[in-house]
């Protein structure tokens, strides 16, 4: 079991955890190497800067135009998933999730659940709370099975493995895989995972999945992929349990390819991946696999406060593609669990107050230097930049009655609010501003040799021996 | 109150009152898609998808046949799952077993043989719906004939496309043959075997699904 759970205070520790990851020179190689690798696949899926710049105003349009009319979506694809046979429940919080979840897998007394990639499902520790009840969860995804199995979780959302090298999962493997030997073949390492889980597929009660896109006018859920786990846990088992957030929807299947194009290109570099999976209802008469029951679980988790505001409902825009991280200097630095949140690097920061609420999340919103490269590439234009600062904002200015987010103020300091309102009064009056530079020249010798962070890495900050405006005087 | 009409009354109290516009997707495609001929999409699909690691033949009515024969034999696959309720299915079963091939059916519900189709099933042949040449992916619509596991579980996976089928693109494809007015239980896009990059971002094929996926692009007369 793992030790970073949803429930500790993700701020609390953050930098800590920075700074044990910017010490080690193998992790920082690690998530280097990978985001380099994983900048250059994307922009070689993108040669035609109109053709990407045109694909992502309309990936942009789309996603706002559904998030516009969310709820009518929302009960129009409930009423075609349930007149196709799939069962809709509806969770505001991670604990009612899992309840539902595992109310279904104890109707069918299952001990073994098998799971695709889903974040959501990281989102509402979904792995403890069945271990809790005594029923088996197995990650499936090649990377998340390795995390898994190291007693981890994901530092990416799409590659969740992305912090390991070969040498450590192969040893791994070997400790842990009961019968092998240590290899860092890769793909020795990969049919090793593989006979692994093929015979858990082959015996488990339930298949666990997330969505990428759930379409309302045809009542289909999407799967995006490339090891065949997906459909594996969606085809093999007798039932199948999907989950995904509130905001996953579009209303026409046609609004799928270039959401889809935008994905995998911007997500791994790939033109499309192995694997679009479309599940529009439970095994039919005559039908001879699939499970014969399928389940979607619509889970809320703070969205629906993102989605009040008009400037943070662009927060939902997102499609998950990861690369935002991947070109996020921060991220490249500190890796995936610093963040200690479920999706970590500008999206994370973006998303995890709404989840967590700002008090425990405040640290987050301050880890950028706003470099904007996360605002440029993001497929469906989400202006993190602009966002960071507004959740900057909600989370130090002082806390008033009609906050739009849960935890507003709460990094508010009468001390540093002083500071900056006395900055703000000198600099105002000019007479006020020579007096103070004045005095800063004359009394630089009381500056303090130690300045906290800044004097650990850099030399003192002193006032000048002479301010400008007398050097301006002296040379006349 | 449930979870349900807390969640939506939440969202509906804060909808946007402006009617967004709809996106145009199909001005997107229309300025930014090349419409090919047969020959140029032919070829466009077998590029994407043989630079996603899998094989395409080309094959005729006369000679796919014994084309698949071949593969089989350069694979040293002596067995494979077919459809008896295809006509491709039935002249595989009227001509392989006496080659020394056995021919497995999927004639019952997979419960009754789930353990064979995981550990002794080496090999599939099935259909293609159709093709998307702007990714090289194949589109199929698993169906009591030929039902989803087949195309998932055994190592290779052999697909007979009909090249008439090859679209432009996944856009082009749904509108064509009118997706949003009916989708069957399940319909896949397949882009390659199997694969991951997982560990160290390096590329290893086989991770869940087929090992090997190999093309029979089938095209009338001509070679």
């Amino acid at each position: 079991m793992s030790e970073h759970t949803l429930h500790f205070n993700p701020s609390k520790g953050f930098r800590a955890r920075s700074k044990d990851v910017v010490d080690n020179p193998f992790l920082r190689q690690s998530f280097r190497g990978a985001m380099d690798f994983l900048m250059s696949k994307r922009a070689a899926q993108f040669p035609d800067a109109e053709e990407l710049e045109s694909l992502r105003t309309l990936g942009e349009s789309i996603r706002q135009y559904n998030l516009a009319k969310l709820p009518t979506l929302l009960e129009q694809l409930e009423a075609n998933l349930t007149s196709n046979g799939i069962k809709v429940h509806w969770a505001e919080t991670p604990d009612e999730a899992n309840e539902i979840i595992l109310g279904i897998c104890q109707q069918h007394s299952a001990r073994l659940m098998v799971k695709g990639k889903s974040m959501v499902s990281e989102e509402i520790e979904l792995n403890h709370a069945a271990e809790a009840a005594g029923i088996g969860a197995l990650e499936s995804d090649m990377g998340e099975y390795i995390v898994q199995l190291a007693g981890e979780k994901p530092s990416h959302i799409i590659m969740p493995a992305i912090h390991k090298t070969k040498e450590e999962i192969a040893r791994l493997f070997a400790e842990k895989v009961p019968g092998v030997d240590y290899t860092d073949n890769v793909d020795a390492l990969i049919q090793i995972g593989r006979n692994v889980l093929r015979q858990k597929f082959l015996e488990a009660d339930i298949g666990l999945s997330g969505v990428n896109f759930a379409v309302a006018e045809t009542g289909t859920l999407c799967l995006v992929e490339n090891e065949g786990n997906g459909r594996m846990c969606t085809t093999a088992p007798p039932v199948h349990i999907a989950i995904t957030g509130i905001e996953k929807i579009v209303e026409k299947l046609e609004h799928v390819p270039p959401l889809l194009s935008l994905l995998t290109r911007s997500a791994t570099g790939q033109n499309i991946s192995t694997y679009f999976n479309m599940i529009s209802r439970p095994r039919q008469p005559g039908e001879k696999d699939g499970p014969s029951e399928v389940h979607l679980v619509l889970l809320d988790n703070g969205r629906s406060q993102a989605y009040a505001d008009e400037q943070l409902r662009k927060t939902l825009q997102c499609i998950r593609c990861g690369a935002c991280m991947n070109h996020c200097p921060v991220y490249t630095r500190i890796g995936g669990h610093a963040y200690g949140t479920t999706y970590p690097g500008p999206i994370g920061k973006i998303i995890s107050p709404h989840m967590l609420g700002l008090e425990a999340t405040k640290g987050l919103v301050t880890a950028s230097s706003l470099c904007g490269a996360c605002g440029e590439v993001c497929p469906v234009k989400i202006p993190i930049p602009e966002l960071l600062m507004r959740l900057r904002e909600e989370a130090f200015s002082p806390p008033h009655a009609n906050p739009s987010m849960v935890g507003q103020g709460a990094g508010y300091s009468g001390l540093i609010s002083a500071v900056w309102r006395g900055w703000a009064f000198v600099y105002r009056s000019p007479g006020l501003y020579r007096l103070a530079t004045w005095l800063g020249s004359r009394l630089r010798w009381l500056t303090p040799s130690r300045q906290g962070a800044w004097t650990s890495v850099r030399v003192p900050l002193k006032p000048a021996p002479k301010r400008l405006r007398d050097m301006l005087k002296e040379r006349g | 109150m449930s979870a349900r009409d807390r969640i939506l009354g939440k969202l509906r109290q804060k909808m946007p009152s402006a009617v967004a516009l709809a996106p145009d997707v199909a001005t997107w495609y229309a300025t930014h898609r090349p419409v090919e001929g047969a020959t140029d999409k032919a070829r466009r699909f077998r590029h994407f998808i043989e630079l996603a690691h899998a094989e395409v033949l080309a094959v005729t009515p006369a000679n796919w046949l014994s084309t698949l024969r071949e593969v089989l034999r350069s694979k040293g696959i002596d067995k494979i799952l077919v459809s008896e309720e295809t006509t491709h299915g039935c002249a595989v079963l009227d001509e392989f077993p006496r080659q020394g091939v056995d021919c497995q059916v999927y004639n019952m519900a997979i419960e009754a043989w789930k353990t064979e189709m995981f550990n002794a099933t080496p090999a599939s042949l099935t259909a293609a719906r159709g093709a998307i040449a702007e990714t090289g992916t194949l589109i199929l619509w698993p169906d009591p004939a030929e039902p989803r596991l087949m195309s998932l579980v055994p190592p290779v996976h052999i697909v007979l496309l009909n090249a008439a089928n090859i679209y432009n693109t996944f856009h082009e494809a749904m509108l064509a043959e009118g997706w949003s007015h009916g989708l069957p239980t399940n319909a896949l896009l397949i882009s390659g075997p199997s694969k991951t990059a997982d560990i160290q971002q390096t590329l290893a094929y086989g991770a869940h699904g087929p090992k090997e996926l190999v093309v029979l692009m089938l095209t009338e007369g001509e070679q």
